[in-house]
């Protein structure tokens, strides 16, 4: 059945030409110790379409220059593209406008801008931060930091049994005392798809400002930052086509406007004395130092070609290809899914054990066969822990994944059994 | 791969030598790889300034666990100085596996010495950059 995909798929999907998208993707055509490559690690980093690697390319051989600064035509042509590029991710999430984007290196620049700058400004002793066990580090160690430093408390939404959130809990969790919600839109470990929006008119209902930690949701589905309700959004560039070292912030204006620098120095100025300084506006005033710009400008072209390709049309194709992932890999004897076990709310990203095999072997058989998956606790560590488990493997899919490599996936996993049986 | 789960490694991993704990070890210790989350606990019973035993608990990949199972064959019944020059060369020698070029790998099968060494040394007393 898998790899008959013209035959057996709903009409959106015959439209949705794999085979072409792979051909723009250079790093997919070849093979990994002698077998075609199966590259099922996207959720830790995508690969890169060639437009985002010419337009790296472009920048750095035709007009490479520091952005807000030359008075000559390279520095305004490079400054036009950087914020051509802000104007891009901006629409692509549906900011209100391009200045509530700050360019940062990744998710976890942004959250710990915020943690720093709102953070400091707004947390005193004695109120609480509300968190998901689900997390990734990095919306959990920041907040921490600040709890330290304020004298804050942490609390936790916890999961139920198919990894998904207990938002019964929010009754108890969400007091007058809780100032700040940080959540995971889609799970980096269990794939879950959390109900953002909901959980942003609860956190306001109290007084709390709410964070979404995007970076597995915006590469795979529609965003639109004003829809979900949240106050603050971060997310990575290099997950989403894009290149590494960029990422962006996005946050409302009146909120971005009130916060104070986080980190200084120049192009986030506006006069400099020698004992005091007054700052830029939103969003310059957070972006200190010469930023990354050949990449914020190829990230631009990385969210050009999702536009083009379609968000939901990606989005449509992924819940195809998770959905057979499921399917197969229930099938496997001795196998166990954590998260989900359904498509619905639920993103390519799919974690597992398997009895007898440790992740790590499991990923080193795998890659033997020329399938690459990450092996580890995929910087879940508390989730892991409350799963009770040292690590997974974990499988994830994007636009250029193929459903035959499922089936690689699964035939690598047999070969697994039958090594350690 | 099918060179790093040779036979010999995959029956020390589902066999494992000197598995277990010692009731009143001399010296018992710990290490933890965050990394994959491997863990490995080492008890040492020391008589005469010799490991008259040697026995360890743990979970991880084939390569951490047959790596310890391996390194408490070659150090049970050696004097305590002997054990502490064992080097990650002569580990790697009785792994047999070429594990040079993969990083990651290395520090699951070095897992079982670290943990040796700082059992012997003490924690302050051990370069990290010696294992890692």
């Amino acid at each position: 059945m898998i790899g008959q995909i013209s035959m057996l798929e709903p009409a959106h999907l015959s439209i949705f030409d794999v085979v072409s998208i792979r051909r723009v993707f250079p790093i997919l055509h070849q093979e990994m110790n002698g077998k075609p490559l199966a590259f099922l690690d996207s959720a830790a980093s995508s690969q890169k379409p060639r437009c985002v690697i010419e337009s790296l390319e472009d920048y750095y051989r035709r007009y490479n220059a520091n952005v807000h600064r030359g008075i000559y035509k390279l520095s305004e042509e490079a400054t036009f593209a950087y914020e051509r590029a802000r104007g891009k991710v901006a629409r692509f999430i549906n900011a209100a406008s391009p200045r509530e984007v700050v360019f940062v290196r990744n998710a976890t620049e942004a959250i710990n801008l915020v943690a720093y700058s709102w953070g400091d400004a707004n947390i005193r002793a004695g109120d609480r931060i509300l968190l998901t066990v689900m997390e990734h580090h990095s919306n959990i160690v920041p907040w921490q930091m600040l709890a330290q430093r304020t004298g804050a408390k942490l609390d936790y939404i916890q999961i139920d049994g198919e990894g998904r959130l207990v938002l019964e809990d929010l009754d108890r969790l969400l007091t007058e005392q809780t100032k700040m919600v940080a959540v995971v839109h889609q799970s980096n470990t269990l794939g879950t798809i959390n109900p953002i929006r909901m959980i942003a008119e609860r956190a306001h209902a109290v007084g709390a400002v709410m964070l979404a930690d995007i970076a597995q949701s915006a590469p795979h589905m529609p965003i639109d930052v004003q829809a979900l309700g949240v106050d603050f959004a971060a997310f990575s560039g290099h997950k989403m086509c894009g290149p590494t070292g960029v990422g962006a912030l996005w946050g409302r204006r009146a909120l971005l406007d009130a916060m104070p620098p986080f980190m200084g120095g120049g192009s986030m100025i506006k006069v400099v004395e020698l004992d005091q300084s007054s700052y830029a506006e939103t969003p310059n005033c957070f972006e200190a130092g010469t930023p990354a710009i050949g990449e914020a400008i190829a990230l631009g072209e990385a969210v050009d070609f999702l536009c083009q390709t379609g968000m939901e049309q990606i989005h449509q194709y992924e819940q195809y290809l998770i959905g057979q992932a499921l399917e197969r890999l229930s099938e496997v004897k001795g196998l166990t899914i954590y998260g989900p076990l359904s498509v619905a709310d639920r993103g390519a990203a799919l974690s597992f054990t398997l009895d007898g095999v440790h992740p790590h072997d499991i990923a080193e058989v795998l890659n033997v066969e020329g399938v690459a998956v990450r092996a580890g606790h995929h910087c879940t560590q508390p989730l892991h822990r409350l799963l009770n488990v040292p690590a997974t493997t974990r499988a994830s899919f994007y636009l250029y994944n193929l459903p035959e490599e499922i089936d690689r996936l699964v035939h690598g996993l047999e070969k697994a059994q039958r090594i350690f049986a | 791969m099918d060179d790093l789960y040779r036979e010999y490694i995959l029956e020390h991993y589902k066999h494992p030598h000197n598995n277990g704990r010692i009731e009143n070890p001399t010296v018992s210790h710990e290490e933890y790889n965050p990394l994959c989350g491997d863990r490995i606990v080492m008890d040492l019973l020391i008589v005469d300034e010799a490991i008259q035993d040697i026995r360890f608990m743990g979970e991880g990949c084939a390569i951490s666990q047959a790596s310890a199972s391996i390194l408490t064959d070659e150090v049970k019944g050696i004097p305590v100085e002997e054990a502490k020059a064992f080097s990650k060369e002569q580990l790697l020698d009785l792994i047999g596996i070429p594990l040079e070029r993969n990083p990651v790998r290395l520090k699951c099968a070095l897992l079982s010495l670290k943990t040796l060494k700082v059992a012997l040394y003490g924690a302050n007393n051990i370069q990290d950059n010696d294992l890692d």
